[in-house]
């Protein structure tokens, strides 16, 4: 501990006591530091949210099985996709955002470093929140501890007939801080993007991921707020006698539902679009070729921002809406294939005739276009909502979204871990490991979640506790629990990885990957400045120029 | 090793960006446009589905006067920022506190208007849906106008004790957008409860 403390101290590059080192993170308002924090943060509760869907997976391993109680199950169901949602996906996003924005627009931080810490902090106190839940929900009623009403916690459920205690007290107040959190950070995106760019980066010739980020901020500021409001009125409901989603006295269960998913389905686009963004600066680095069809890029990503806003009740084609609400939902999210389809394109058109390295960051990014046309095509499947009837509320709906969910938006992450480690830490991680890493990876997610599919189509819904033997179900199901220790084991030495090279590592240099983008220019860690003079770009990959003079981009953009 | 720029093609006109305050206030703007647009939507869909009474047209009361106050606090604002941008400070001073008087005196009467429906009409938060609906859209309201008239009183303090200085011009101004923007909520607060509503 004591050695790893030091090690840490000379990575922070100082020679002060543990406290001053920890006064320094924790009152920090550095943009790289708080997305470090942020990143550190998520993985935390990646690791817990893992260990809750390992708990649900050994309990259906086999049929008829205790593992767990029943209400034990409903609390880790719960908890998975809230902690996975709110305290791991979208703040590791962020953290990337965060760390990463300013020094690819040639900025020294954010535009509000203050606003920056607050957002981070609130975010973190909404994750401890929900999971004090499990000391503090018990409340004066002995019932229950951490919420149990699913992630989307329909009404009636949330109401305080159903969840006495104060569990979905935790939930809702966990979601509404780390909510304003998240706008926090949207607009310091926005903000930053918008007003601090170096000289010369005009929009046309911004970074891929700055583009993508400013889209997933807007849709951040859309789309959260109405989560912050309606968690507003269900705070009103249970302390203030409110009737918001109170059906005896004249409320709709149904409004909660459209609020929520007003919210729900841009967030996916707000994960995946991030997402995206790595994928967009890492293929064309490990392809030797700028990125093909910059501007249909950009043109496809505002698309995506605005078709998403519109799609939100494909989630309710099973609760009974007209025959016209169906199929405008099933059009508008059938759409939403053509500029994901074109994004497709575009990366394959990259890496067409490209002189392909094939480094961990890009075997990720590979294995992520496979996997999210898979999980698109499955998206396509389910948008129709005749099909939907069928299969809404079974696990193919589950494996679908984790297949977007893992084997796009967690694929590209571990590519950006291992793409701007060594920019992050000033060392380059291990690639034998990174390799294990990812083949380990690739197998557990296919067995995992091809499989996960099977019993779907065979009736299985989700939720449930436990089944019977005799359906078809338990083969399928074994293979899938299989799967996800694989992907632990995976998982285990990724983590072990990074701390491994963090102090054993070779030195990476400023530059290891040969890369464009701004963020290279300067040296790794950066220091606390970014950069000692401001740099001036003249084109999309102003470090091609500065390699290059005879042959610059700015020629022919 | 930082300076990029490696052979640079013809000179550019010089680089401006526009202002971090108004870009932030825009976006927290637009923000807080989505929280109200989700409480507005909950009021219109509820309109006339509450169980028991009272109604809105049994209890609620056009509120012109203080209507009518809000919406010139908007007018007074700008002229307090104009007199600011021209070193005005005496004008500056002026406007600011008659802003402050105007807003002050809406959230008296909301304040009033709440202590007649509570204690006199029997209409609370959780009497039916239109009580649900109205203190939440109406409340959320109110809690803006607070927010907006304790920063208006800092400022106030401030050019009292002679700290406000001209070149602050561009920091009021950035709150006058969000003082404009809860006025702009109010018009459609209005609509929606005491027009639509009743």
């Amino acid at each position: 501990m004591a050695s790893e403390i030091i090690a840490i101290n000379e990575f922070a590059g100082g020679g002060q006591s543990v406290g001053e080192w920890l006064h320094g993170w924790v009152t920090t308002v550095d943009h790289k530091r708080l997305g470090i924090l942020y990143i550190l943060f998520s993985v935390f509760f990646l690791v817990i949210g893992g260990i809750e869907a390992t708990i649900m997976r050994i309990q259906l391993m086999v049929p008829h099985n205790h593992f767990v109680s029943p209400e034990v199950f409903n609390r880790m169901f719960t908890m998975h996709g809230t902690t996975m949602i709110f305290f791991v996906a979208m703040p590791v996003l962020f953290g990337f955002g965060t760390y990463l924005i300013p020094l690819m627009i040639g900025a020294r931080d954010m535009a509000f470093p203050r606003l920056n810490a607050l957002s981070f902090w609130l975010t973190a106190f909404g994750g401890l929140l929900l999971y004090f839940s499990f000391i503090g929900g018990n409340g004066l009623y002995g019932a229950g501890n951490a919420p149990d009403v699913g992630w989307f916690a329909y009404a009636p459920l949330t109401s305080r007939a159903f969840s006495v205690g104060h569990s979905t007290d935790f939930w809702t107040l966990a979601l509404l801080i780390s909510g304003i959190g998240s706008i926090g950070t949207a607009v310091n995106f926005i903000t930053t993007i918008i007003t601090m760019r170096c000289p010369g980066m005009t929009l046309g010739k911004m970074p891929l991921l700055a583009w993508m980020n400013l889209v997933t901020a807007g849709m951040v500021i859309l789309a959260v707020s109405p989560l912050t409001a309606a968690q507003i009125m269900l705070c009103f409901d249970r302390y203030l006698g409110a009737h918001f989603f109170d059906t005896q006295a004249g409320g709709s269960a149904v409004l909660w539902m459209h609020f929520f998913w007003i919210f729900g389905h841009p967030e996916v686009y707000i994960l995946i679009l991030p997402s995206f963004a790595f994928a967009s600066e890492i293929i064309p680095v490990f392809s030797r070729k700028p990125i093909f069809g910059y501007p249909i890029m950009v043109a496809a990503t505002v698309m995506i921002g605005f078709i998403s806003m519109s799609v939100w009740a494909h989630h309710m084609f099973a609760i009974g809406m007209s025959s016209y609400g169906n199929t405008f939902f099933t059009i508008t999210s059938m759409l939403i294939s053509i500029p994901t389809g074109i994004k497709i394109f575009n990366w394959i058109g990259t890496m067409w005739g490209g002189k392909i390295r094939f480094k961990a960051p890009m075997l990720f990014c590979v294995a992520f276009l496979f996997q999210f046309l898979i999980a698109g095509l499955t998206g396509i499947m389910l948008a129709a909502s005749p099909f939907n009837w069928q299969l809404t509320g079974s696990y193919f709906v589950v494996a679908h979204f984790h297949y977007v969910i893992v084997g796009a938006i967690l694929f590209t992450l571990f590519g950006a871990f291992y793409y701007w480690y060594p920019k992050m830490t000033g060392r380059m991680y291990n690639e034998t490991l990174a390799r294990w890493h990812f083949w380990l990876f690739v197998i557990g997610f296919h067995l995992t979640f091809d499989f996960m599919h099977i019993p779907g189509l065979l009736g299985m819904p989700r939720r449930i506790y436990t089944y019977e033997p005799g359906r078809g179900w338990e083969f399928w199901n074994l293979l899938v629990t299989i799967g996800t220790f694989v992907q632990g084991i995976a998982v285990l030495i990724f983590v072990g990885n990074l701390l491994w090279s963090m102090f054993r590592g070779p030195v990476a240099g400023n530059d290891p990957w040969d890369a464009w983008t701004l963020e290279w220019s300067t040296t790794s860690p950066p220091p606390d400045y970014n950069f000692a003079t401001i740099p001036v770009v003249e084109s999309r990959r102003p470090l091609w120029d500065l390699k290059h003079p005879e042959d610059p981009d700015w020629k022919y953009e | 090793m930082n300076s990029v720029a490696a052979a640079h093609p013809p000179l550019k006109p010089e680089w401006t960006l526009p202002s971090r305050g108004r870009v932030g206030m825009f976006c927290l703007i637009a923000a807080e446009s989505a929280v109200f647009t989700i409480f507005v939507i909950a009021y219109i869909f509820y309109i006339g589905k509450s169980v028991s009474g009272p109604q809105p047209n049994d209890v609620l009361e056009l509120p012109v006067f203080i209507s009518i106050c809000l919406l010139s606090s908007s007018i007074t604002i700008h002229l307090a920022v104009r007199a600011l941008g021209k070193a005005q400070m005496g004008s500056f001073a002026l406007w600011w506190v008659v802003t402050l008087a105007l807003g002050s005196i809406f959230l008296v009467g909301t304040g009033r208007e709440w202590h007649h429906l509570i204690y006199e009409k029997g209409l609370t938060i959780n009497t039916n849906l239109f009580g649900t609906t109205y203190y939440s859209l109406v409340g959320l309201h109110a809690f803006h106008v607070t927010v907006g008239l304790l920063a208006i009183l800092a400022v106030a303090i401030f050019t009292l004790m002679k700290k406000v200085k001209p070149e602050h011009h561009e920091k009021v101004e950035v709150f006058s957008m969000y003082w404009h923007f809860v006025d702009a909520v109010w018009v459609i607060v209005f609509t929606v409860v005491y027009i639509v509503g009743r």
